[in-house]
């Protein structure tokens, strides 16, 4: 049994009404998201497109000169597909002008700013088409901690932030996502020929595997062990979900007072929404 | 005796009285047009569910003019309805009021708190200390509050205590997408609603909210099971919807001509052998 199939039918509803409720408990009837050709952006934007309908949908491609043309292409496909508004904003000069002051900066450093540079456009777009941010990442990435913090893990609404990607791909098909998006292998194309699983060192199959066991039925070290999974791979796993906690949280706040937000302010954030 | 009820399956706005006030009342208006006999709105219906410190903001008093107002409209509807009740000694509670005939008939507190998982409420409110039946213009009745019903000794009380009606209010979090079918946290409430019907020949009349707070959804799907476990009428998944059929106790009699389980109780066995447990497992 794959203990990560889901009923793609229910879930596109949950998710659907999910993003509706959502933003139109704020007072917002439209949604603005990156578009990067990849499947996580696509399902939201496939979900945002019936729940909102495509004309309340901002897309915006933000490419770096390095980005694959292939990518382009595919985000933009999905604007063909789902009908939804779609705007194109290089990034290149922005980077390119602040790392005039770093030529040697890292890999790391290249794409979290990449990745914050998105973020203020969206933000920014916002406003422009009194819009609210939808989310892209996925329960594997934001688990592991692989993505940006305040870059693309930045979002107002994320409605497959549940999903782990192999349960995204299912939820693709189901809604129609194009084949070619889908099939080719993940990436955060900032290089030519980067992808997800390689950076990684394993598979999104296995990863996923792991991670509903030991979060969603919380599996010990020593059962994940007996399950078939190896010593390495699990303390591994674990490693990084502990050690990108913080990007998942609220940045921490020195209490001093006697009624401290988030620790003994405790409001729902659909208050009286 | 036949009485029309109708279930109100609706999506309460998150710590806002006033509006859920408005809400209620113009399905009650409606209820009372459509000559319904008893109206059953879902658990907190008026405050919303993750209250956490809005609580003693949306907490009403008996004395509370909402509650009059809604008591006044029972000489009308008889009507289920939830809320946070404030005592005057000042303890909130996750309280669920029968009215009828211009009264309160019956009060019943959550016992059951589920304070683990995504579930925080004994942080906020206190536990009620009392499961009782109560009788009604329709017949003898009990009201459960979700997670009580997840306790079968709380069910059995009521069914020992002589209902035909079971009246169960909720706030359930759909949770659990690997089923073919429906969410994992529907398929175990379906199952609990229709095996305390069919084991107690009583009708389960079990409301559900709907809507979204802070990303979780309220599944729904509120339903009515039948003395024999079957199902009479079922709302909707997810979306708000009101749904009514009219009962009567004829059933509940040929069931328990048919399979008289209730008869059968041993009670006072019952009670020596949870006295017997008490003192041995639980006592020093």
């Amino acid at each position: 049994m794959n203990v990560l199939k889901v009923n793609t039918d229910l879930t596109r509803r949950i998710l659907v009404e999910f993003i509706r409720n959502e933003v139109e408990r704020v007072g917002f009837s439209n949604v603005v998201l990156g578009l990067s050709g990849g499947i996580d952006s696509a399902v939201s934007a496939f979900l945002a497109a019936e729940a909102l309908s495509p004309e309340h949908v901002w897309a915006i491609l933000m490419p770096y000169k390095s980005s694959s043309p292939q990518s382009i292409a595919d985000a933009q496909e999905v604007v063909k597909a789902t009908g939804i508004h779609s705007t194109f904003i290089e990034i290149t000069p922005m980077i390119d002008a602040y790392f005039e002051r770093y030529p040697d900066a890292s890999r790391l450093r290249r794409g979290n700013k990449m990745a914050r540079e998105r973020m203020t456009i969206l933000y920014d777009h916002s406003s422009l088409y009194h819009a609210l941010v939808l989310g892209t990442s996925n329960k594997t990435e934001l688990l592991l901690g692989y993505g940006t913090i305040f870059g693309d893990m930045a979002s107002s609404v994320n409605p497959i932030g549940d999903l782990y990607k192999t349960q995204i791909r299912q939820l693709a098909e189901a809604l129609g996502v194009p084949k070619q998006i889908i099939l080719k292998k993940p990436s955060a194309d900032l290089w030519s020929g980067q992808t997800d699983e390689d950076e990684l060192g394993f598979t999104y199959e296995d990863v996923d595997t792991i991670l509903y066991y030991m979060v969603d039925r919380r599996y010990d070290r020593q059962e994940l062990i007996e399950l078939g999974f190896k010593d390495t791979f699990v303390d591994r796993i674990h490693s990084m979900v502990v050690s990108s906690q913080y990007k998942r949280r609220l940045p921490v706040i020195a209490k001093v007072s006697y009624r401290t937000i988030d620790r003994d302010f405790r409001y729902a954030r659909d208050w009286e929404t | 005796m036949k009485f029309s009820v109708a279930l109100a399956q609706i999506s309460p706005t998150l710590g806002n009285l006033e509006r859920n006030l408005e809400k209620c009342e113009r399905i009650i208006e409606q209820a009372i047009r459509d000559r319904i006999d008893l109206l059953i709105f879902p658990e907190l219906t008026l405050t919303g569910y993750f209250i956490k410190d809005i609580v003693a903001s949306v907490a009403i008093s008996r004395e509370s003019a909402i509650l009059q107002k809604l008591i006044e409209y029972s000489k009308r509807v008889s009507i289920v309805i939830g809320a946070v009740e404030e005592t005057p000694d000042f303890k909130f509670y996750n309280a669920a009021f029968y009215l009828e005939g211009g009264e309160i008939v019956h009060i019943h507190r959550k016992v059951y708190l589920p304070t683990y998982g995504l579930f925080d409420e004994h942080r906020y409110l206190a536990p009620g200390n009392q499961i009782r039946a109560f009788d009604t213009k329709f017949g003898r009745m009990a009201i459960l509050i979700c997670e009580d019903l997840w306790h079968p000794t709380a069910v059995a009380i009521t069914a020992l205590d002589g209902i035909h009606y079971l009246i169960g209010v909720s706030c359930s979090p759909g949770r659990g997408i690997e089923a073919s079918d429906r969410l994992g946290s529907s398929i175990t409430w379906e199952r609990l609603n229709r095996t305390y019907a069919q084991i107690y020949s009583i009708y389960v009349l079990y409301c559900n909210r709907t809507g979204f707070e802070d990303g979780i959804n309220f599944w729904g799907g509120s339903e009515i099971i039948s003395p024999s476990g079957e199902q009479v009428i079922k709302a909707m998944y997810i979306q708000e919807d009101f749904i009514h059929t009219t009962l009567s106790d004829r059933a509940i009699r040929r069931e328990r001509i048919t399979t008289p389980l209730i008869r059968d109780e041993q009670l006072h066995l019952t009670i020596q052998e949870l006295e017997r447990i008490y003192r041995e497992r639980f006592e020093g």
